[in-house]
């Protein structure tokens, strides 16, 4: 079945099978491998997007149910090559090493901060306890996210 | 070597971090080839067991299913996997690249399915019909040293290797002992799980007849090799690619069945194969490690002064001896002295086979165990002697005037029998520890209930070995533009490598980081290699670095000389211009044209040991055994930082590795030899809210005298002392009730046993 959706501001059109999750399709059939695949069983985070501005695992979705869904992936977190405030902020903080649960934070902590600027410690935390890291002990992602709420809370201003 | 404002020693950004952050690395499962296939493996079900049958009918029926390969496609005799460190009594038990006839662990591959999608090759699996007969299966010591069920029969026993760790004469230390304390231990089974699974790419080209296998990890030259000669191609027709890797932590990378079944699939029909690992068959599948059973006691004098060590070490390696298998428990044998002053020793440690997944590596093999064991005869001890356990620690553990100090020999040898303790003042960063942590102050909290949980706090000592050998080599190229490429064999394994090893080039070249490119890992790039594993990569690699940019600049030297017409001698080199004392002077770019490359091998099999201690404060609710941790502090000095950024999150991120290890990760088995771990939600990583409260000191005091660079390995610090120091913190708090925690993991219902078993005893 044909099925539309925005892709950071892309329309893309598919042709999945009916049991082809979010991710399989993003990654497969729209070509976009940011979006990390870690389990499959909806425990890990790592291939969490933001449909219509909510954190969603891609892995938990089916392809067809985002017919007509606006999703942004890790590709279309920051401008291209250029880092948003987010992402430097984890490379300041050292918030990755391998990098593979790195797609899933950012667009955790993206789609958090963009609704709640001013989260403290313990809110990003008990929210980004749905992704797991294996390399970093957490404490530089949550440093970095920290830092980051500034340029969050700015753009909210703005609006 | 550029001496001031240098890249060493910096908080180096890192170079690989932009494609990562904006989700354009590549790793294994990202990568596709035209008309390739998908591999998928059938595994076995049961934990020890015959095949009676095996028939894909059905499987090959299903439309878009292109082939089921099993054993009986392998000819007359299954291959197995070559060791990577060898010993006189392993080789009967290596692993058969898949089960035919007899399977020993459950999630053991038996077939193969190749299908043009990966959902089509899953669905084919279940339209396989696999007729077993079920056998007893071995799970424990006490299965095993019956002797009644033996995995292999050809074999008269489960025991595959006995290793003696040995120094002094321990019989006597003990007969002149004052005190001996002795107990029994047990680490849980465990894995490494790195976030992304494992996966490979496979691709055959017939008309060179050359293979090329992407996902490679660890040991790419060696994996090289190996798949070579089971292959039997020259291993110059085989290459092993390395893409972004999402975590390794000893298990990747290693040689592994499905490595080798990929090949053979893509080679006899021609097609690229790709196969990428699901989480569920991660646990069943890739390496496990940690399950270890002591029964170990330690003698001391009256005064605290340890006279010395025996015992036994049982280590539950699974059902086969994998490449590494033989490295946790040679290694807890010979490091579970640690930083200790043991001058008597006599250890035995014993691999014995079972019917579960064949364990290789996972951080700080051996010694996290090890250390467990010593930290708790230490606890012990103080108790036994009515000593401080601080005072008693501080009196045995080794100091800068008796280096190089000798650990036990390690027999049968497997080409490391024999290591001494490198440099430093392990006193020192005890101390620094305690001052740190501000023992004093929060000791009075020690045993103490507040607010209804039990306070305790403990410190433990550890050493870290690094610079495994035997060598690592590097490429440096000048280009066109002046700027130098760098290609080494070392891989990334996500630990930052291309950062590190760039910082090292830039300041052993004299140019800025930003002129220079890198090239790691893959089999093409460079004659010979090795890669990442037991905390080498820096040591190694940078060393081989340094020796290949020597050359560079003297290269540099004469072509400038040539184009001055000068000695070489007169020329200085700084900052990429070579300069006369007549004030003339040629850039590096200028001597571009004379295609400059310099290569490097490093060879040494001289280990570093990087130590440190650790300590921590928990609250015990003795009421539901839940451990909570207020504050886990470590000190390492790990003999040169290169990059402080790297350094701290590599330590850290162990530190919180460790704590699942001590709370909450078990690989548990029915008593079938069922995995009982089937998806992360049952293996229980640690989160974002289980450890806030981590610090991490990195210290470089005292360069390692073995090795140019002055680096140690380093990347295991925080995990290693954690088993050792969160049960004797636990047990320092519950002591009103005398617990004592010997068997990890340290669960709540565990903790809430030991106290309800303590209570009836009182
Ligand atoms: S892959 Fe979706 S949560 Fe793990
Ligand atoms: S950076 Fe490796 S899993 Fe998070």
């Amino acid at each position: 079945m044909t099925v539309s959706f925005d892709v950071n501001g892309r329309k893309v059109t598919v042709d999945p099978a009916a049991r082809t999750t979010l991710a399989d399709c993003l990654r497969h059939d729209v070509g976009m491998t940011g979006t990390h695949v870690g389990c499959e069983h909806g425990v890990c985070g790592a291939c969490t997007v933001i449909v219509n501005g909510e954190a969603v695992r891609s892995c938990l979705m089916l392809a067809v149910q985002a017919d007509g869904a606006k999703i942004t992936t890790i590709e279309g977190i920051g401008a291209g090559e250029e880092l948003s405030p987010l992402q430097l902020a984890f490379k300041k903080h050292h918030g990755l090493q391998c990098g593979f649960c790195t797609p899933g934070m950012l667009t955790t902590l993206h789609a958090l901060l963009s609704q709640e600027p001013d989260a403290d410690e313990e809110r990003i935390r008990d929210v980004l306890s749905g992704n797991i890291c294996r390399c970093t002990g957490y404490i530089p992602i949550i440093e970095a996210a920290m830092e980051a709420r500034e340029a969050y809370r700015a753009k909210a201003g703005e609006s | 070597m550029r001496t001031v404002n240098t890249y060493i020693g910096s908080p180096v950004e890192r170079i690989e971090d932009q494609r990562f952050l904006t989700g354009t690395g590549e790793y294994v499962g990202d990568m596709s080839r035209e008309g390739m296939w998908h591999a998928v493996f059938l595994r076995s079900p049961v934990g020890h067991g015959r095949i009676l049958k095996i028939d894909a009918s059905a499987a090959l029926a299903l439309e878009g299913v292109r082939a089921v390969l099993t054993g009986d496609d392998m000819g007359e005799d299954v291959p197995t996997i070559p060791f990577r460190r060898p010993n006189p009594t392993i080789g009967p038990f290596a692993q058969p690249i898949i089960g035919r006839g007899k399977v020993r662990y459950f999630g053991e591959p038996i077939a193969v399915v190749l299908a043009d999608s990966q959902e089509i090759a899953e669905d084919a699996l279940g339209l396989i019909d696999v007729e077993y007969e079920q056998l007893p299966a071995v799970l424990d010591r006490e299965t095993c040293f019956a002797d009644k069920v033996l995995l292999f029969e050809a074999q008269k026993s489960n025991v595959t290797s006995v290793f003696n760790a040995q120094k002094g004469s321990a019989d006597e230390a003990f007969a002149k002992a004052d005190v001996v304390v002795k107990d029994r231990f047990y680490t849980q089974r465990q894995t490494a799980t790195p976030m992304e699974t494992r996966g490979l790419l496979a691709e055959w080209d017939e008309k060179n007849r050359r293979l090329r296998v992407s996902g490679a990890a660890k040991l790419p030259f060696f994996n090289r090799k190996t798949m070579a000669d089971m292959m039997k191609l020259p291993e110059e027709a085989v290459d092993y690619i390395e893409v972004d890797v999402g975590g390794g932590f000893g298990a990747r990378g290693e040689f592994y069945p499905e490595d080798f079944l990929c090949a053979f699939a893509a080679r006899k029909f021609n097609k690229p194969i790709k196969w990428v690992e699901d989480r569920r068959e991660h646990f069943t599948a890739i390496g496990h490690s940690r399950e270890c059973e002591a029964q170990v006691e330690l003698a001391l004098s009256k005064d605290g002064t340890i006279l010395g060590m025996r015992g036994d070490l049982y280590v539950n390696i699974g059902a086969y001896v994998r490449p590494n298998g033989m490295t946790p428990v040679r290694n807890a044998a010979q490091f579970m002295t640690g930083p200790y002053r043991v001058p008597n020793i006599d250890l035995k440690a014993h691999a014995f086979v079972s019917n579960k997944t064949p364990a290789g590596t996972y951080r700080g093999p051996g010694r996290y165990e090890g250390c467990f064991f010593m930290e708790r005869l230490m606890e012990m001890a103080a108790d036994a002697l009515q000593m401080d356990r601080v005072a008693l620690r501080r009196k045995n553990l080794l100091t800068n005037t008796e280096m190089p100090y000798p650990l036990a020999t390690v027999l049968p040898s497997d080409g490391r029998a024999e290591t001494n303790c490198d440099s430093g003042d392990y006193r020192e960063t005890f101390d620094r520890c305690l001052k740190e942590f501000h023992w004093d102050e929060k000791a009075k909290l020690d045993g103490q209930q507040v607010d209804g949980r039990y306070h305790g706090i403990a410190i433990a000592s550890f050493i870290e070995g690094g610079a495994s050998g035997p060598s690592e080599a590097c490429k440096l190229e000048l280009e066109a533009d002046g700027s130098v490429t760098l290609y080494i064999g070392s891989s990334s394994i996500g630990q930052g490598v291309e950062t590190v090893m760039l910082q090292i080039t830039a300041d052993a070249l004299e140019l800025p980081m930003d002129r220079l490119r890198i090239y790691h890992g893959s089999t093409d790039l460079l004659k010979e290699g090795w890669g990442s594993y037991g905390s080498r990569a820096t040591v190694m690699g940078g060393s081989a670095i340094m020796m290949a940019a020597e050359k560079m600049l003297d290269r540099f030297r004469e072509e400038a000389a040539k184009r001055l017409n000068v000695d070489p001698s007169s020329l200085t080199i700084a900052e990429g211009v070579a300069r006369h004392a007549d004030g003339r002077s040629v850039p590096l770019a200028e001597v571009a044209s004379a295609k400059i490359v310099t290569e490097a091998k490093y060879t040494s099999w001289t280990p570093t040991y990087t130590y440190g201690a650790g300590a921590v404060h928990v609250a015990v609710d003795a009421d539901t055994g839940h451990v909570q941790v207020l504050e886990y502090l470590v000190v390492d000095d790990v003999g040169r930082i290169i990059n402080p950024l790297t350094l701290h999150g590599q330590v850290m991120g162990a530190a919180v590795q460790g704590f699942g290890s001590v709370f909450s990760e078990e690989l548990a088995y029915d008593d079938q030899g069922t995995l009982l771990v089937g998806s992360l939600a049952d293996y229980l990583l640690p989160l974002a809210t289980d450890y806030p409260h981590i610090h991490c000191i990195s210290t470089d005091n005292y360069p390692t005298p073995n090795h140019p660079i002055g680096a140690k390995g380093a990347g295991e610090g925080g995990i290693i002392p954690i088993g050792g120091v969160v049960a004797n913190a636990v047990s320092s708090a519950l002591k009103s009730f005398g617990v004592a925690p010997n068997i990890l993991p340290l669960s709540p219902n565990r903790i809430w046993d030991l106290v309800q078993a303590a209570k009836r005893k009182a």
